[in-house]
Order: C-alpha cells, then sequence, then structure tokens
C-alpha cells in the first residue's frame, strides 16, 4: 500500500474508530469522550490535508488517451463481488476542497461542542454521531464506486435523524421524521438508479463508466433522470427542498452547520461525479429542466426568505436559493457552470456555516430567533452584529468574498451555453441575485441595526473564545476564497475540463 | 420392488427426530435438563447437516422419476439453518421455561418435532415429502402458541392459526393433486421435464388453477396477504420466543418451499406462476408497511413488519413475471437474491425477537410499544441490539446486513428487467423506515426505571445473533455465496 492509500483508509478510518471509542467511553467521562472525537477530529483534517497531490494530479501518466477521472490517489479492493461492489476511494481536484471542507466544519463543530452541549446535555454522544457522519460524507466524496458510494450516502442519515430528534428544538421529532423519510425516499431512488447503471454496464467503477461510457441512450436517460431524482432530495432542489427548513429550523447549531454546510454538497456533487458523469447524454437530455427548477428554487428561495420572519428558517431557505445557483452551474454543463457549481459548494459550506454558528449565538443568548424580537444587536454585541453582517455580506455575493465566484459564474456560464431559454435563465438567476441581497440587508437592518428590543439588551455583550475559535476559520476562508479563488479553481480546472469533454464528445 | 437407503444422506433428518424423542424420554424419566439435552440435539443436527452437506451429493427413495430425499448442498445449508434457528429459539427460551409459564418437556419436544419438518423440507424431492415436511414443521407451532397458559390471547391465536393453515395446506394439496393428475408425477425435477415436454398441458383446463392454487397455499405459510391475517394474532398471542420460531424457521420454511415448487418444479410454466408471484409481493410488503404503521403492540407491529418482509422475499421471484426474468442466468439470479434476503432478514428478525425477550418479563407477552420508553437507557447494550436489528430490518447502515439485503433484491429486479418492481421495494423501504426509526427513537426516550438484568442465556443468545449480523453486514459475500449454491439446485 502506497502512502496515499493509507492516507485514504485513514480519512474514513480515523474518525470511525473515533466514534467507536467515543460512544463506547462511560458517561462519567464525557468531557473526556468529547475531548478524544476533537483530537480524532483534528487528525482527520490532518490526514484529509495531506491527500493533496500538487501539481496536475497525475495528468501525464495515463499516456494519450487519458480517463476523465484521474484520482491523486486510488484504492480499489473488492468488498462484495456478487453485488458489484468495490472498496474503490479516489480523490482528485473536484472532491478534494469539499474533503477538506468535511473534515473542517466537523472539527469546528466537535470543537464547539466540547465548549457548550445543547440540551439535553450527553455531548459524547453527539460528538460519536458527529464523527459518524463524517464517515458517510467523506466516504461519499471518495467513493469511486457506484455502489459504494450509495452505502456511503445511506450512512449519513440516521445519525443525523439522531441528532436532530434528540438534540434538536422544541418541535425536533416531526422536523427529524420529516427528514429521515424525505432523504431516505431521495436515496432509495438513487438505488435503483445506480442499479440500471450498474445492471446494463456490468461494472460500478465510475472511472470506467465515465471514461468509456457504454450505457445506451435509453438507460442513460432513465439512469440520469432516477439519480438526479435521488441527489436533488439531498441537494435540495425545488420544489423537492419541504424537508430542508425543518431540519435546519429543528436542528441543534452543530447540526444545522453539518447539514447546511457539507451534507447537502453530497446531492450537488453527486450529480457532477455521478449523475453527469456516468450519463452524460441523459445529462444532456434533462439540463433545461434542471436549469428551469434551479432558477425556480432561485426566485422561490428569494421571495420566502423576503417574508420570514426567524432567522435559522430564513437562513434555511437563503441555501435553497444558493443551491440553486449551484444546480443552475451544473446544469449548463460548460466548464464555466461547473466550475462555479464547485466554487459556489464549497463557499456555500464556509459561509452557511458560518451563518448557522452565528444564528446558534443568537439564538443561546436571546432564547428567540423572532426577527420581530431581535434588533439593535449592533449596540449590544458589536462583536457578534460584526461577524453577523459580515457574513450576510458574504452570502449575498458581494465581490471579494466568497459567495460571489458561485453566483456569478452560473449567470455567466447559462449567458455562455447560449439560446433564448439559457439567456432568459441568466437573466432570472441575477434577478434572484438581488433579491438575496434584499432579504440578508433586511435580515441585518431587523436584527443588528435599531434600538437595542428588550431581549437583546438583557443577552450577554461578550464571546467566548471557543466561540471566535470556531467561527474565525470560516471568516479567514471566505476571505481566501473569496481574493484567490484559483484555491478551488486551480485544481478544479483539469478534471472539470476533462468531465465536460465527455459530456460533450 | 426393494429399495437401498442410503442411511448417511438421512442421518440430519434421524438427528432431528431423534432429538425429539430423547427430550420426551428425559422429561418423562427424569424432568430435568430437558432444555440442555433439546439444545444439544440442535447442535448436533446442525453439525450432522453441515458435515453430510460438504460431503459428496447424496440422494435416497429414488424411484424411475428421480429421488425424493436429496441430501445436496442446498438441503444441507437449509437444514443448518432450521437447526441454529432453533437452536436460538431454545436458548432464548430459558427464562421462560424456568418461569414455569408453559411446560417444559412439552415445549423443547414439539420445536424439536418442528425442527425435524424443517431439516426434511430442505432435502425434499417431491411434492409429498415437501407438504409432509411443512406439516411436520407447522403442526406442532399451533400447540406452541396455544401454550401460554390461562390467556385468552394464545388461545384465540393458536386457533385463527390451526383453522387458517389447515385450509392453506388443503388448498396445497389440491394444488398438488392437480399437478399429479396432469403430468403423472410428483417428483420436482420430473415435474418440470414433463411440463417443459407436454405444452398441450397448458390447454388442460385446471393447469392454471393448479400452479395458483399450490403457489397460494404455500404464501400462507410464508404470511404473504392476502393469505395473512393469521399472523399478527398468532404471534402476539404466543409466547415470544415462539413468535420469533414463527417469523424466523415458519418463514424460512415456507419461502423454501415456494422456490423448491416454483424455480425447480413449474420451471417451464414460469409466465404462469410469475404473475402470480410478482402481485403476492407487492401486496404483501405495501400492505404490511401500511398496516404496521398502526400498531400499538410491539409484536404486532414485528408480526405485520414480517409481513411486509415476506414481500420483499417473494419480490425477486416476481421478475420471472417478464419474459427476461425467465432466462436461465435471471432465473439462478433471483433464485439467489430471494435466499440471501431470507438469509439477512432471519438473523436479523431473530435478533429483533431476542430483543424484546430480553426487555421483557419472562412470562409477559410483547406488551405494548409505549413500554419499551427509555428500554435503551434501562439495558444499554440490548437497547443497541435492538436498534440495530429494526435498524437493518428498515435496510440502513449501521444495519449493513439489510442495507445489502435490499441491495440484492433491487439489483436483482433490475437484472431480470422488472424495474417498476425495484421502485416498488424502494418506495417501500420508506414507508418501512417510518415505524422502525418510531421505535428505535422510543427506545432512547426518558423513563425512569431502574436497570434490568437480561438472563445470561438470552444475552447470550442474543449478543451472537448480533455479532452474525455484523460480521455479514461487513462480509455479505459468505451469505451471497451460499445462496448462489442453493439457487443452483
Amino acid at each position: 500500500m502506497s502512502a496515499g492509500q493509507v492516507a485514504l483508509v485513514a480519512t474514513l478510518a480515523v474518525p470511525a474508530v473515533g466514534a467507536s471509542v467515543v460512544a463506547a467511553l462511560p458517561s462519567r467521562a464525557d468531557r473526556a469522550a468529547r475531548l478524544v472525537g476533537t483530537v480524532a477530529a483534528a487528525v482527520t483534517l490532518v490526514v484529509s490535508a495531506a491527500l493533496y497531490r500538487p501539481g496536475d494530479g497525475g495528468w501525464f501518466s495515463f499516456g494519450p488517451n487519458p480517463p476523465a477521472i484521474r484520482p491523486w490517489h486510488d484504492l480499489d479492493v473488492s468488498w462484495a463481488s456478487g453485488l458489484d461492489l468495490r472498496f474503490h476511494l479516489g480523490v482528485d481536484g473536484i472532491s478534494y476542497p469539499l474533503v477538506v471542507l468535511t473534515a473542517l466544519l466537523t472539527l469546528l463543530c466537535c470543537g464547539y461542542t466540547l465548549w457548550h452541549v445543547p440540551d439535553p446535555g450527553r455531548g459524547r454522544l453527539l460528538t460519536a454521531l458527529l464523527l459518524a457522519i463524517e464517515v458517510g460524507i467523506l466516504g461519499t466524496f471518495l467513493a469511486l464506486d457506484l455502489v459504494l458510494f450509495f452505502v456511503f450516502f445511506e450512512v449519513v442519515l440516521l445519525p443525523m435523524y439522531a441528532v436532530i430528534a434528540v438534540w434538536g428544538g422544541p418541535d425536533r421529532r416531526h422536523a427529524a421524521r420529516k427528514f429521515v423519510l424525505y432523504t431516505l425516499l431521495g436515496s432509495v431512488l438513487l438505488l435503483v438508479g445506480v442499479f440500471t447503471v450498474v445492471s446494463a454496464a456490468g461494472t460500478g467503477d465510475i472511472v470506467a463508466l465515465t471514461a468509456a461510457n457504454p450505457l445506451s441512450r435509453g438507460t442513460q436517460l432513465a439512469a440520469f433522470t432516477l439519480l438526479a431524482l435521488g441527489l436533488a432530495v439531498k441537494a435540495p432542489l425545488w420544489p423537492l427542498h419541504t424537508w430542508l427548513p425543518d431540519a435546519h429550523t429543528e436542528a441543534p447549531t452543530v447540526g444545522s452547520v453539518i447539514l447546511a454546510g457539507v451534507l447537502l454538497k453530497m446531492g450537488t456533487y453527486g450529480l457532477i461525479r455521478v449523475a453527469v458523469g456516468v450519463a452524460p447524454e441523459g445529462a444532456r437530455w434533462a439540463a433545461p429542466v434542471v436549469g428551469s427548477l434551479a432558477v425556480a428554487a432561485i426566485i422561490v428561495g428569494s421571495l420566502v426568505c423576503l417574508a420570514q420572519r426567524e432567522l435559522k428558517r430564513l437562513i434555511a431557505y437563503s441555501s435553497v436559493g444558493h443551491m440553486g445557483f449551484v444546480m443552475l452551474g451544473i446544469a449548463t454543463l460548460t466548464a464555466t457552470g461547473l466550475q462555479a457549481a464547485l466554487i459556489g459548494n464549497v463557499a456555500h459550506g464556509i459561509i452557511t456555516g458560518l451563518l448557522f454558528f452565528l444564528a446558534g449565538a443568537v439564538k443561546d443568548r436571546a432564547h428567540t430567533g423572532l426577527l420581530d424580537d431581535l434588533g439593535g444587536l449592533r449596540e449590544r454585541a458589536p462583536g457578534l452584529a460584526g461577524v453577523l453582517g459580515f457574513a450576510a455580506i458574504a452570502s449575498l455575493g458581494l465581490p471579494g468574498l466568497a459567495g460571489f465566484w458561485g453566483e456569478a459564474f452560473a449567470v455567466v456560464g447559462s449567458l455562455r451555453r447560449g439560446g433564448p431559454l439559457w439567456s432568459t435563465l441568466a437573466a432570472i438567476a441575477a434577478l434572484g441575485g438581488a433579491l438575496t441581497a434584499a432579504y440578508f440587508l433586511r435580515l441585518l437592518r431587523r436584527v443588528s441595526h435599531g434600538p437595542a428590543s428588550p431581549v437583546v439588551a438583557a443577552m450577554p455583550a461578550g464571546l467566548a473564545r471557543p466561540e471566535l475559535a470556531s467561527w474565525g476559520p470560516l471568516v479567514l476562508l471566505a476571505l481566501a476564497v473569496g481574493l484567490v479563488p484559483a484555491l478551488v479553481l486551480g485544481m478544479a480546472h483539469d478534471p472539470v475540463q476533462a468531465l465536460t469533454e465527455v459530456v460533450n464528445r | 420392488m426393494v429399495q437401498s437407503i442410503d442411511h448417511v444422506a438421512l442421518l440430519p433428518a434421524y438427528l432431528a427426530a431423534g432429538t425429539a424423542v430423547l427430550v420426551l424420554l428425559v422429561d418423562l424419566f427424569t424432568g430435568r435438563a430437558v432444555l440442555p439435552v433439546a439444545a444439544l440435539g440442535a447442535a448436533a443436527t446442525a453439525a450432522g447437516a453441515w458435515l453430510v452437506g460438504t460431503g459428496a451429493d447424496r440422494a435416497t427413495f429414488c424411484v424411475r422419476d428421480g429421488c425424493s430425499y436429496l441430501a445436496d448442498g442446498t438441503g444441507g445449508l437449509v437444514a443448518v439453518l432450521f437447526a441454529l434457528l432453533t437452536l436460538g429459539v431454545l436458548v432464548l427460551s430459558a427464562p421462560l421455561l424456568r418461569s414455569g409459564a408453559v411446560p417444559v418437556g412439552e415445549y423443547c419436544f414439539l420445536l424439536a418435532c418442528a425442527m425435524t419438518g424443517g431439516v426434511v423440507l430442505g432435502y425434499a424431492g417431491d411434492l409429498i415429502i415437501l407438504i409432509v415436511a411443512l406439516e411436520t414443521l407447522t403442526l406442532p407451532l399451533y400447540v406452541l402458541v396455544g401454550l401460554r397458559r390461562r390467556t385468552v390471547e394464545s388461545a384465540e391465536g393458536a386457533v385463527t392459526f390451526f383453522v387458517v393453515s389447515v385450509v392453506a395446506t388443503t388448498v396445497t394439496l389440491l394444488g398438488a393433486a392437480l399437478l399429479y393428475a396432469l403430468t403423472g408425477t410428483v417428483q420436482l425435477s420430473a415435474l418440470a421435464a414433463r411440463l417443459g415436454e407436454r405444452t398441450e398441458l397448458r390447454d388442460v383446463p385446471l393447469a392454471a388453477a393448479a400452479v395458483v392454487l399450490i403457489l397460494a397455499g404455500l404464501a400462507f405459510k410464508v404470511a404473504a396477504v392476502p393469505f395473512h391475517a393469521w399472523a399478527p394474532a398468532a404471534y402476539d398471542g404466543a409466547p415470544v420466543p415462539v413468535a420469533a420460531y414463527l417469523s424466523t424457521a415458519s418463514k424460512l420454511g415456507g419461502v423454501v418451499a415456494i422456490l423448491y415448487v416454483a424455480v425447480t418444479g413449474l420451471r417451464p410454466w414460469l409466465d404462469v406462476a410469475g404473475p402470480v408471484l410478482a402481485a403476492l409481493a407487492v401486496l404483501t410488503m405495501t400492505v404490511g408497511n401500511l398496516v404496521a404503521l398502526r400498531q400499538r403492540r410491539m409484536v404486532r407491529l414485528l408480526a405485520w413488519s414480517s409481513v411486509a418482509q415476506a414481500g420483499y422475499i417473494l419480490a425477486p421471484l416476481g421478475a420471472f413475471a417478464t419474459a427476461d426474468g425467465r432466462t436461465g442466468e435471471a432465473l439462478a439470479v433471483a433464485a439467489a437474491a430471494t435466499v440471501a434476503y431470507t438469509v439477512f432478514y432471519v438473523i436479523l428478525e431473530l435478533a429483533a425477537f431476542g430483543s424484546v425477550v430480553a426487555l421483557r418479563p419472562f412470562a409477559g407477552d410483547g406488551g405494548e410499544i409505549d413500554e419499551y420508553r427509555g428500554a435503551a437507557r434501562r439495558a444499554p447494550w440490548v437497547g443497541g441490539a435492538f436498534v440495530l436489528a429494526l435498524v437493518g430490518l428498515a435496510g440502513l447502515p449501521p444495519g449493513l446486513a439489510g442495507l445489502f439485503a435490499k441491495v440484492v433484491v433491487v439489483r436483482s429486479l433490475l437484472d431480470g428487467g422488472a424495474g417498476w418492481l425495484a421502485i416498488v421495494v424502494a418506495v417501500n423501504a420508506v414507508v418501512g423506515l417510518a415505524y422502525y426509526v418510531r421505535v428505535a427513537a422510543l427506545l432512547f426516550g426518558v423513563a425512569s426505571a431502574p436497570r434490568s438484568r437480561v438472563p445470561w442465556a438470552v444475552a447470550g443468545a442474543l449478543a451472537v445473533t448480533t455479532l452474525v449480523a455484523l460480521v455479514v453486514g461487513f462480509a455479505p459475500q459468505l451469505v451471497l455465496d451460499a445462496a448462489d449454491l442453493v439457487a443452483t439446485r
């Protein structure tokens, strides 16, 4: 086994072992267990960051006809031949940013849990579940086998259900059940789609399927429909998004951060890697529908946000809009659009993760998330209001911050695609961008400005050091990705180029 | 005509029947150590069946048409499964027997008799042995269901079960008789050969009726809708370990019988059998899941869920409804998928019922679901095993065994060109999760009760079952290979 393969396995094994150890520790060692979990998450971050391979990732090592996916590290072992299931892991420029983002957000959430355990306590179980979720998400991003991708996709479901159902808000049971049933519906459709491909092609190897594409047109259309439907529930794409606002609103802070930050990306990443890669003809066929729904999501999400009266719910609906931009980028099937989708994914993960941390901080202090009851945060807690302002502005897509690139280039990609449909979609999406600005500015006016409301006046002013520690990296990343988008786009350039060649072949 | 009888081939059957007789004698003369004797007998049966199964294929009771008793790998696997399930249920019954709520000797004797039926069923090569073995498997269960003293539910369950099951057997026999009238043979392989050679038999009146009747009768045994109504009452009235036996061993018997009859005996006529099986599968999983959503009693919920599971078990055979699903290769894939799903299901179901036994008073019934609130806090390990079993039955990680079970079924359906049935299975899995997750969440609810102690026998059986579930979850190939073996008979 090479060092890269060891790192691939360790990326999954460290959080998995960590989760079991943390869960097995006795309840009187709660704090020590949380510490162990945080250390495991930190090790995972280091290991996953070490997966990076500078340069062009072995571009030339494949000879004259390189496959469309050229993983930096590759591990391929048979798991269950009777199911065409291979333990095939790999990482490349498309998955690497998401892998690191996942490891980072999990570390921040574990660290946050070290400091603050939401009711009803038992923080070590929360930490164990966060690590279990991390295994599922990382596995999904690393899998290069369709069946393995599906297995990891499913791993996330129940731990997330438990996080919402145990540590959530007052209506947590309903929200958790809605989340788990909706997303299971998505993943069973994904299962049928996966095996539509596997039975037709006789293999589940994503690399081979993307390179050779042995599927007939009919199979591709059926497979893309099933895969896209399944993944769109997770992403979520309007009108399949209705589980999301409830889940986000009720989930504890760390749950919301993981949910919005990386869990949704499993849907969009899967769409790029699996659905588009394996069934490009189906993707071309369905692109207008996906694009139209994506734009509808942008507009609907923005309009709902304008009328929203609860802080977390507003941020949740803003995710619907932002993921709409990502979906629009994917639907264009152009290099620009796919690049926009990738950086949009990362930016949304960073910024919305931060926003949910902040919303949690506000709700913990004020014990309410109703915009009507908040106000004047700037006067009472200038630090918190400042970071909130920064995150909101980053989220609305101010140039120079991370949110800008994804939204702008999705619109550009759509325009480049040309034709009346895509030009119209681009125009409407741009309008949606303006609406995004409107609702975030409304949010800031309601929360930060004006005279301090009674609840805000009563809340503690200062920021705890653990809070700063968990927000700081996200603030820096939002700036860094905003100023130097090449951080993400550079490594994604070659794989995206190769993928668009496959799609337009 | 004098036949030579291969007694080695019959060894597992001798061991199983010997266990029953021995238990009866031990109970009669000493009245003590009945349960260990029965457990040892079951273990010996499993070992014997293993030994015979791994050796060369044997057959006995042969006539011109073929052999009625086939001691091959397929039969060996089925026999081992039956013996191990009986062993598991016997161990789970230990606290119940000690509490004196049921007569020990009779209980063990009846279970050993049922095991004999199951073991012989695996080796059945003709319709007569098949039906007699299935009856030997079921008959003791009528009594076992009604064995809880002084409870009306128990008697009700037993009577319902008895009446329905007798009708089912009659229907099966009628179907078998019609097939015999058509072809002049009861040998499964000879039956297939004659049905294939003489295509004019299709035009004989009642030919299709024969197929439908025999399958319908066997569908009673797996509690497939619309022949399921006996199951919830019988499960809920029976002592919990007997309910476990009903939902695992008894169901396995029905599945094996359907497989032998449909895939081996009726192979040339799968175009008639296929739609019947597809309709049964769709109805069974849908009705089972929907009704399970509304259950308030634990064992009834598990009963309805096991009805739904029977639908998933039959689903791969539903692919026979399409022409693609009847080619030789697709046939083997579908049969293997059914067997694989059954094995995964039986392990998880035994773990689920084992957890119920561990969490309940020894002599009690399954109780209301609400009584389980906070059970995982009283007994964390049992709660964990229960959640793993429920989640596995729902088909989600960390119950990987259940996940792969669903994957096997969906895959075989898509291979067989029955995509629509795959989608029905998938959507049903979502409905199923709704009630499994409700129970699982309840286990972690808040309840102030002291930690309860689980008897070591039950704890041991549950631990072994859960361990097996975990192992086949990480190494599903073990089950898949065994299933391929069965499907290639």
